[in-house]
């Protein structure tokens, strides 16, 4: 049997876990409003966005002078996952949820004998990815020292990606991120960045017949790139805020488990005491009546 | 008085603003337009520059660069990728903004040393920066 001061460390122990999970959990839930509303705001942007590139690509999609970002290179031979997870741990499977997205996509290309090329954005992605993909790593953005996401910081890594296809790298680039959809439930989701793709919302925008000033392609190749950057930037939120929610309700299961424990351990303590008790008494009576 | 619509700024990070308006000056790409209830439905990018909105409860100045607008019959959309309301603006944001552009310029004068077409591009976003600048009375660092 356990002796009575190793369970109580054991105990004391527990509860100073359950102490920081419990912090931990609050921290996520606050920093998750946070982010929660940083996505929100960046909507009504990313969808007028896409509404209008979904019409201007309607229109100029179909000619031959259409720019790459568009169209695409003609082949689909080489093709670059942007991988974007969290620079931290303790949150569930929130990081091994998309690799391992991420790593299906990858092998399914690998045996169509299409190259892989892999640019990962925060350090738990990269290290899950080194061990299976590490020859096809191109490149790692660091976002530890990232304590608010800015749209710069999506700009930078859209820079990034936008001379690599400039420079003829790739054909074909997808963002790996997961959506939030609610704090238990977030979904990793694969996402075509070049060439492009657009949701075309239905209800408006093809009935409406635009001037467009200047060309309709200048204005598609000055605001393509731009569509780069504002798809990993809504990526990067949507993961921002789902890291949280994962961490959240990981901490939650955490605090819940380690309160189980602590009680199970109590009454292991209590018996013992019990029976430490009564032992002596045993011995205490049965000296008496040998006398 | 004159027929209201709908305007709407947003960045990327927030909106900016969402109210009813008389009219928006606009800094297209390829000149200065003012849209008011009614105008014909156009998509024009934007330049650096400033965008004056007039309504029933008095004007207001907003710094955009890069973006466009989407003008339709009944209100007006920017979507700019960095706006600030122009009381807002300071000579540091401006000193940034230009520095940004100066860089740009000299990348650009790298990388294409042949073809015309995206150094002048960057030349003219900087000037356009600095003439920004001039007409908020602030000065650039040259």
């Amino acid at each position: 049997m356990a002796n009575l001061k190793d369970l109580k460390n054991r105990i004391s122990s527990v509860k100073s876990t359950r102490k920081i999970t419990k912090a931990m959990q609050m921290v996520a839930a606050a920093k998750l409003r946070r982010a929660q509303e940083a996505a929100e705001m960046s909507r009504p942007y990313a969808e007028r966005f896409n509404a209008v590139m979904a019409g201007l690509a309607a229109s100029v999609g179909g000619s031959d002078s259409a720019p790459k970002l568009l169209s695409g290179t003609g082949s689909d031979k080489v093709n670059l996952l942007v991988v974007m997870t969290s620079e931290r741990g303790l949150c569930g499977g929130f990081n091994t949820n998309i690799v391992k997205k991420a790593r299906a996509h990858a092998q399914e290309l690998l045996a169509a004998g299409k190259e892989v090329k892999i640019l990962t954005v925060g350090k738990k992605g990269r290290d899950q990815l080194k061990r299976d993909f590490g020859d096809h790593l191109v490149g790692h953005v660091d976002m530890t020292e990232v304590k608010r996401l800015a749209y710069s910081d999506a700009q930078g890594i859209a820079k990034d990606v936008l001379n690599r296809f400039d420079g003829g790298e790739f054909d074909v680039a997808t963002v790996f991120y997961s959506d939030f959809v609610n704090v238990v439930s977030q979904i990793p989701r694969a996402h075509q960045i070049i060439p492009a793709t657009f949701e075309a919302s239905e209800d408006e925008g093809a009935s409406t017949l635009f001037d467009y000033e200047p060309s309709e392609e200048a204005i598609l190749a000055d605001l393509l790139p731009r569509g780069v950057a504002t798809a990993i930037f809504s990526g990067l939120l949507e993961n921002a805020a789902s890291e949280q929610g994962a961490r959240m309700s990981a901490m939650d299961n955490a605090t819940r488990n380690a309160g189980d424990m602590i009680d199970s351990l109590t009454i292991q303590y209590n018996r013992s005491r019990q029976a430490v008790i009564t032992n002596e008494l045993i011995e205490i009576i049965s000296g008496a009546e040998a006398l | 008085m004159a027929e209201t619509m709908q305007f709407d700024l947003v960045s990327p990070e927030r909106r900016l603003a969402s109210l009813q308006v008389t009219s928006v000056q606009i800094p297209g790409a390829d000149g200065d337009m003012t849209a008011m209830e009614g105008h014909s439905p156009t998509i024009t990018t934007l330049r650096p520059g400033v965008l004056s909105v007039d309504g029933p409860d008095g004007t207001a100045d907003y710094v955009v660069t890069g973006g466009f607008a989407e003008i339709r019959a009944d209100g007006v959309s920017v979507l700019a990728e960095r706006a600030v309301p122009k009381g807002d603006m300071t000579q540091e944001h401006l000193d940034e903004m230009v520095e940004e552009a100066k860089s740009m310029y000299s990348k650009a004068k790298e990388a294409f040393e042949n073809e015309p077409g995206p150094v002048d591009d960057a030349a003219k976003l900087l000037s356009d920066m600095v003439a920004m600048g001039e007409h908020m009375g602030l000065t650039a660092k040259q």
